[in-house]
């Protein structure tokens, strides 16, 4: 006779409780339970499945050994950006997130969950300054959605249906973007001038059929746009409203995009407090003005504010409910659901950690950095600029005589990563505070190397 | 007092910590910091210059924002204190968020999952470089095609909502493929279906006819005949629904659907009492979804990131988001971005991969055997703690009267509302006080004065017994002390809070900056 079958993860697999527990119900067996199975849509056979590996040590070892093929780059060595990158993730910021309170709840009141209505309030509040705008909701899923939400939004309050994109705006951001708003809004690209907004064929565009611009800074290829003052107020001119991609890094340095006439502010918190994670670990934002208008339209929950019972307590509750699909269905604004809670959390803490000073002064080594790079690297003949805009952690490059595929794989043995292909010229080099001067002095000697030996 | 110890009450003496934290903003103490950026090198400097100077003055930012200065511990002890202050599955009997599926995350798959080999690896890496999470996210698309009969599996969303999103995003451009975009306007779902699925198809422009149940709790199948037309593209239904009944014509609903050249998308958030019991492709769909954070033990992190599944039939393939994670004849791993009729990109990259890796570990730490005992647990103990419920005065499980459900309850205090007056949501904050926490129902609120309770594989029976035990203290309370429940909580972090300010544009407090700006208190 075999053992009982009993799992760790199952304590009702012990044959004392099974059977108790199917005496107190009065079954002989749990297949009464699923009487409402029909025969014909019976699995009559085991699931195929890989054997169990019910001993934990088995378990690790065979995971282990798995993600042992794995081979990282060593730290300021890898130069790709692209929408996910490199920063330094304090181990406080770990340490919060890893705490089973938060890690393991889900969705309780805000009695049994105060913590968690609190770090996200807060999350909301530390955005909001360094946004500078006074509504920052609870996480969405990453920047495509926090961008498609931004433009569908645009399109409800104004009921138009243009959107002019402004930016050279990552690709794959733009693709999602335009499959979710595409039955209600049409993507219009205005060719930049020099990496960033073409202003006067900006200002021709602009009528009074356009929903939004969409304006991307830094942009895909990491240029700051340097009008936005002027664009905004083109753009207000003919009631369309101002939805600007940003990376919230930049913002302890940079004038934030609200400041200077932005409607909606959107993008990736992956920067804030977030480990590459292979691509895995993205939360969007999405900020508005303390103005009903637009605070009625966004999807995502917010986390407000109340008074209790007791004087000096704060308590917390969602504001404005009513606007949201858990609410009322198909009549809430797109929909809400499980997202990025807790990499709201984790920005949230690095935030407090940073502080003022931590934000501008991340945001200065940046770009002293960035500059570095780019002045390093097109100093290497046959390397020149793609443009001449101002750049924020990312640049392309524009390679003569040598693919930028083909450096790729001419510096992967040296364990360098320098960019990202960008078609058969360009080169996209991403430098953040994890890039030294020396990891960059690396790179462009690696490269300098490489092209050279290409001549000879 | 001396030895021994009295015995324990019924009841555990329950407080949640209560530590009075301020908001972090208050806590500032000017010039303190909590870490510290690394500095531009002399060598920078000297070649570049001072960069920000230099910056055009618009561009430059005017007044540093306006963050807390606090030292690390300070930072610390802040949210470690918000975090006592909230109750994750690991601390309570989380069988109170029925239709989530709260079970354990076990501690090991955490673990694996911080492997110093994934934290820093970029996904534009050369593939040959990312060979071991590549081979795990294949060999989980190979699981769940297999735990769901779907031909494919795309694990690239972060919700379960995203993935019910996907699925319609695919169904959408199959129609367009086939030239029949116009023609099929309307989706189908069920009341009982989560919210998701009527709103996502809203949101892809669809109009959505929903149905209600019949008498006897099951999807009304004469009102769907009615509803499917050439107008229909597709219906997405939740089975067993939110009620925990199992639709027993599930498979002749998916027929009706194909009948009208309808498709057919299952939402399976509610698959953890049927794993290895029945599948969604055997049933007849076309596409389905999984929540691995609900249904294969990713913790659910606050309100995520969770991850979505969505296993797709083979003429739903060509569709799925890009890339897909496929493996050649040599036995290599790769990303196959080379889809034409792919809907596109749905999120950044590949997936949430510490909850891929975490969801890989749950089940190979089953395996076969393993998650059939894992549903069949799950169901032993819905229909246990039924039996516990249905014992308490004033509580019932509308709908199938007397028969058994699958892996969650839908009931209803409406019979202990209409003798005391005290609603659900008022029982829901009381219970908070002997640290159980649980959820009414998505709205509408179809079963009146409604608790949706799902106790998952993972509560034993002594804990599905204190869980019951607290409902039935809490429903005494309400008749014979009612003004304890009213004025509940009273063993929590905060009392009873004033909701009435968050649905007034005028006085919601969005930001502590809001706030500061409309009540002028504070600094």
């Amino acid at each position: 006779m075999s053992a009982p079958y009993v799992h760790p993860y199952v304590p009702n697999t012990a044959p004392e409780a099974r059977a108790a527990m199917l005496a107190a119900v009065g079954a002989t067996s749990v297949d009464e339970f699923y009487a409402d199975v029909p025969d014909a849509l019976r699995l009559h056979r085991s699931l195929d499945l890989p054997p169990a590996l019910v001993a934990e040590q088995d378990l690790v070892r065979h995971v282990t050994g798995l993600l042992d093929h794995n081979r990282p780059l060593a730290p300021g060595r890898s130069f790709l950006g692209a929408g996910t990158y490199h920063h330094h993730v304090p181990a406080v910021v770990d340490e919060v997130i890893g705490r089973s309170e938060f890690l393991t709840a889900y969705a309780g009141e805000p009695y049994e969950d105060h913590g968690r209505f609190q770090a996200l309030f807060e999350y909301e509040s530390l955005m909001a300054e360094l946004l500078a705008m006074d509504v920052v909701t609870v996480p969405t899923y990453d920047s495509f959605q926090a961008a498609s939400t931004a433009l569908a939004m645009a399109g409800r309050i104004t009921g138009r249906r243009a959107v002019l994109v402004a930016s050279e705006v990552l690709p794959d951001r733009r693709s999602r973007v335009h499959d979710f708003v595409r039955p209600y809004l049409d993507l219009v690209d205005v060719p930049t001038r020099d990496a960033i907004a073409d202003l006067p064929a900006l200002v021709a565009a602009l009528d009074e059929s356009v929903a939004a611009v969409w304006v991307e800074t830094p942009s895909h290829t990491g240029a700051i746009e340097t009008r936005l003052e002027e664009l905004a107020e083109a753009a207000h001119a003919v009631g369309a409203i101002v939805v600007v991609s940003t990376d919230p890094i930049c913002c302890g340095v940079l004038t934030p995009p609200a400041e200077q006439g932005a409607d909606i502010v959107c993008g990736d918190l992956q920067a804030l407090g977030l480990h590459a994670y292979y691509g895995g670990a993205h939360g969007g934002f999405l900020a508005v003005h303390d103005d009903p208008r637009f605070v009625m339209e966004l999807p995502s929950r917010i986390f407000g504010l109340a008074a209790t019972d007791v004087p000096g307590e704060y308590g917390f509750g969602d504001v404005a409910y009513e606007r949201t699909s858990f609410a009322v269905r198909e009549e809430g604004k797109e929909w809400v659901g499980t997202a990025a809670a807790l990499w709201g959390i984790a920005a949230g803490v690095y935030l407090a950690l940073q502080g003022p000073q931590g934000m501008a002064e991340l945001g200065a080594t940046i770009l002293a950095r960035t500059r570095y790079a780019q002045q390093r690297l097109q100093a290497i003949p046959g390397v020149r600029l793609g443009d001449d805009a101002i750049h924020f952690r990312e640049f392309a490059i524009e390679l003569s005589g040598m693919s930028p595929a083909s450096l790729v794989e001419r510096l992967r043995p040296l364990g360098i990563a320098p960019g990202v292909p960008l078609g058969d010229h360009r080169l996209l080099v991403c430098v953040t505070e994890v890039n030294t001067a020396d990891d960059i002095d690396a790179l462009a000697a690696a490269v300098a190397e490489t092209m050279l030996e290409d001549h000879r | 007092m001396s030895l021994p110890v009295a015995a324990k009450p019924a009841l555990r003496r329950f407080h949640q910590a209560r530590w009075d934290e301020p908001v972090i903003f208050e806590l500032s103490a000017p010039g303190e910091r909590g870490v510290i950026p690394s500095q531009v090198e002399p060598a920078v400097r000297d070649l570049v210059g001072d960069v920000v100077a230099g910056l055009p003055d618009a561009l430059r930012r005017a007044a540093p924002p306006a963050l807390p200065e606090l030292g690390q511990m300070r930072v610390l002890k802040h949210y470690l204190r918000l975090s006592q202050e909230n109750l994750g599955a690991d601390l309570n009997v989380d069988v109170g968020q029925g239709t989530c599926t709260m079970k354990y995350s076990p501690k090991v798959n955490d673990r694996l999952a911080a492997h110093p080999s994934l934290l820093d690896l970029h996904p534009l890496q050369d593939p040959a470089d990312a060979q071991g999470i590549l081979e795990i996210i294949w060999r989980t698309q190979r699981m769940l095609a297999e735990i769901s009969g779907m031909d494919e599996v795309g694990l690239h969303t972060q919700g379960g909502s995203a993935a019910i999103w996907t699925n319609i995003a695919m169904l959408r451009a199959y129609f367009e493929a086939r030239g029949e975009a116009g023609q099929r306007t309307e989706v189908i779902t069920t009341i009982f279906s989560h919210p998701s699925n009527a709103a996502t198809a809203k949101a892809a422009g669809y109009d959505v006819i929903t149905i209600y149940p019949d008498a006897d709790g099951y999807p009304d199948i004469e009102a769907y005949k009615r509803a499917l037309s050439p107008r229909t593209a597709a219906i997405m239904v939740t089975n067993p629904e939110d009620t925990g009944i199992y639709n027993p014509r599930i498979a002749e609903w998916v027929e009706l659907a194909h009948s009208v050249g309808a498709l057919a998308s299952y939402d399976q958030a509610n698959a953890n009492g049927i794993l290895g019991i029945t599948r969604a492709r055997d049933a007849g769909f076309d596409v389905c979804h999984f929540n691995l954070h609900k249904t294969f033990g990713t913790p659910h992190g606050s309100g995520g990131p969770g991850a979505g599944a969505n296993g797709v039939a083979a003429h739903l393939v060509p569709f799925l988001p890009r890339p897909l994670v496929v493996r050649d004849d040599g036995g290599a791993y790769r990303l196959d971005d080379d889809r034409p009729l792919s809907i596109g990109k749905v999120a950044p990259f590949y997936g949430v991969v510490p909850n891929i890796v975490r969801a890989y570990a749950w089940i190979r730490a089953l395996g076969a055997e393993g998650l059939r005992a894992v549903a069949e647990t799950a169901v032993l103990n819905n229909n246990y703690l039924m039996a516990r419920v249905l014992q308490i005065p004033g509580a019932s499980a509308p709908y199938a009267t007397g028969r058994r459900r699958i892996e969650q309850v839908r009931y209803s205090w409406q019979g202990l509302y209409t003798e005391t007056g005290i609603s659900s949501e008022e029982l829901g904050v009381r219970a908070s006080d002997y640290g159980m926490h649980y959820w009414t129902s998505h709205h509408p609120y179809v079963v009146p004065q409604p608790f949706t309770l799902e106790p998952t594989e993972s509560y034993s029976m002594a804990e599905l017994d204190e869980y019951a035990a607290v409902l039935a203290e809490v429903a005494r309370e309400a008749r014979e002390t009612p003004d304890v429940v009213r004025t509940a909580p009273h063993n929590q972090t905060v009392h009873h809070t004033h909701h009435d300010d968050l649905d007034d544009p005028a006085r919601w407090a969005t930001s502590w900056r809001a706030y500061q700006r409309k009540y002028h208190c504070g600094a």
